[in-house]
């Protein structure tokens, strides 16, 4: 890492630390989902980028961590921590078991297959009703706990510091996997699935592999969007948010996850003030920007970031 | 015994089942398109839908506001579908190789401007088209009663199912594409003129969707939604089929219509409306689990 990419990374993680002493109340809130659906994205990114399996069914982790770590603290503890890990267990234990089938199949059909059992899950939790309280979803959800203080991740700059924390440790144990020869196979497979087959790697048990710690991490993510609202339903894992993941990671640029993060941010930032302005053509809009990326940048945000960079640089 | 129970399953869902086989065409119809435009360029085309969206809705203005009769109407859907084909080929052009989530992000966009355009033009009201009046009347069949014209879109269906097998397997044209489907590359050196054979499937596609609009205006609502509904349906179609593969989308329609039409009917007679989809996603899955490839792919 050069000295300036050092010294950018840590400006920009003090101004992380900051934010709340620069935002409202609700500016907060709004920073807090961005970082949980960044980390959300960003586990997609782990598939879709840089391993070349295009899953449409993201969400279906997503909620079963947001239902885990709910149901957990109904029941069981409000722990934050604790429900943190039962979900990310929950989640992965989830994800292998639809993975198995899901990894044998490829492009679209994969696709399609991680399409449908998003949309079984999200359907279970609409139907289980005794369990997940059908479409009026789990509520009452106590506030989480740290340790010993039963209140302190209740104002909502405090739970902003600890949802910067655990996201953080989500996104640098995303970034190690990538940089590890685990992710180079990863790459490799997404270029060459046969010649990875030849030189000896295990392609199956790889993409199992990725796609049960993908599915992991979005569980985690789940986790954090349930503790912030206290409240988790169907809607929380419907297609809608497995396609947002999807739209946001092209927008931002595959294969970077800081692409996953800045999509993310573009995305709720673009939602939040444009449907003030035009609520009722919120669809239109969205419509014209995701032309607008393909067409005038291609690669995303992060790619013509550094373009411009290497434009001022020279 | 079990002829019997399968005789009273019949019996006792015979309207699931008929509707089944309407909306499998309709799908089918829809999917030709989608499929061969994935088989030669492949694009995933989102926007498929919103020709679909586009046309229900052109038939409902002319059949319902300007009175026009809705076979004239449908043949109007068609001109529209291919000058829409066209434009839809222009925009496909420049991300042809740029890889499917640039495609798919494309057309998602396309068709979200379009499902708003309407909304502006036509508003979000739930509207109908008046079915043509010779196919009004119910017909008694196998001792139903049954809309006839659900029967004419069965009818309608098979029709454009064996036009589209015998071109596609008996002419040059279409043995041009089931090459180009293979070996794009490989046609167009041998001295074929694959751009245009491509350029007149796409055209092809897009009016069979357009009219699909129109004869599926009477069965499925006409609303914004409608368009997600269908493309969502023509997808799986097309990927539990085979990709590119014609007899593949009509097994996979007929299979997926039972699947969505008998799932929304038992999911109300057991009084769980919302389980409909556990139907249609299982099925899907259960296919893709035991054939990757689709039922037909390779």
């Amino acid at each position: 890492m050069t000295r300036a990419g050092l010294a950018t990374r840590l400006a920009v993680l003090a101004l992380l630390v900051a934010a709340p002493a620069m935002l409202d109340t609700y500016r907060t809130f709004l920073l807090t989902e961005i970082l949980i659906f960044g980390l959300f994205a960003a586990s997609l990114d782990l598939l879709l980028g840089y391993t070349g399996l295009p899953s449409l069914g993201h969400a279906g982790y997503f909620g079963v961590g947001g239902y885990a770590a709910g149901l957990f603290a109904l029941h069981v503890t409000p722990n934050a921590f604790a429900q943190l890990a039962v979900a990310l267990g929950v989640a992965a234990g989830v994800a292998l078991v639809t993975g198995v089938f899901a990894v044998r199949s490829r492009g679209v059909y994969f696709l399609m297959l991680t399409l449908a059992f998003g949309q079984l899950l999200w359907v279970l939790a609409l139907n289980w009703t005794s369990l997940t309280g059908g479409s009026n979803g789990i509520y009452g959800i106590p506030a989480p706990t740290l340790g010993g203080s039963s209140s302190w991740l209740v104002p909502s700059d405090h739970f902003y510091w600890y949802t910067l924390g655990v996201f953080l440790v989500g996104y640098v144990a995303l970034k190690f996997v990538v940089a590890s020869p685990f992710g180079r196979a990863l790459a490799g497979i997404r270029g060459n699935e046969e010649r990875m087959g030849s030189l000896g790697y295990s392609v199956p048990l790889s993409k199992l592999a990725v796609f049960t710690l993908a599915g992991a991490i979005a569980g985690f993510a789940g986790a954090l969007a349930c503790q912030q609202s206290k409240y988790f339903s169907p809607d929380g894992m419907s297609f809608d948010v497995s396609a947002v993941a999807v739209v946001v990671i092209v927008i931002g640029g595959q294969r970077t996850l800081l692409g996953a993060v800045l999509g993310a941010a573009f995305y709720y930032v673009m939602r939040d003030q444009l449907s003030d302005a035009l609520s009722s053509h919120w669809q239109l809009v969205l419509g014209a920007v995701f032309v607008l990326v393909v067409y005038l940048l291609p690669g995303g945000l992060v790619s013509g970031g550094r373009r411009l960079q290497r434009r001022v640089v020279r | 015994m079990a002829s019997l129970l399968a005789a009273n399953f019949f019996d006792q869902n015979f309207s699931a089942i008929l509707n089944g086989v309407a909306l499998g065409m309709l799908i089918f119809v829809l999917a030709i398109g989608l499929s061969l435009i994935f088989g030669l360029l492949d694009v995933i085309n989102l926007a498929h839908g919103s020709l679909y969206l586009l046309g229900t809705y052109l038939g409902y203005q002319l059949v319902e506001h300007q009175g026009l009769p809705f076979i004239l109407a449908a043949g109007i859907a068609i001109v529209f579908g291919l000058a829409l084909g066209l434009v839809l080929a222009g925009a496909l052009l420049p991300v042809r190789d740029r890889g499917h989530l640039d495609q798919v992000l494309l057309t998602l966009g396309l068709f979200f401007i379009v499902a708003d355009l309407v909304t502006i033009i036509w508003g979000r009201d739930f509207h109908t088209i008046t079915p043509p009046g010779f196919l009004r009347p119910s017909k008694v069949i196998f001792g139903h009663y049954y809309p006839s014209y659900r029967l004419g879109v069965i009818v309608v269906g098979l029709v454009i199912a064996v036009v589209t097998y015998v071109v596609f397997e008996r002419t040059q044209l279409g043995a041009i594409l089931r090459a180009a489907i293979e070996d794009r590359a490989m046609v167009a050196a041998l001295g074929h003129n694959v751009k245009l054979a491509t350029l007149s499937v796409v055209l092809a596609g897009s009016a069979l969707a357009t009219f699909a609009g129109v004869i599926g205006g009477p069965i499925e609502q006409v609303t914004p939604g409608v368009g997600d509904d269908v493309l969502l349906l023509a997808l799986i179609v097309v990927v539990v089929g085979g990709l590119g593969s014609i007899p593949g989308a009509f097994v996979a329609s007929l299979i997926i219509g039972q699947a969505q039409s008998l799932g929304v009917a038992l999911g109300q007679e057991h009084g769980l409306p919302q389980a409909a989809p556990f139907a249609l996603f299982g099925t899907m899955a259960l296919i893709l689990i035991a054939r990757p490839q689709g039922l037909f792919g390779k």
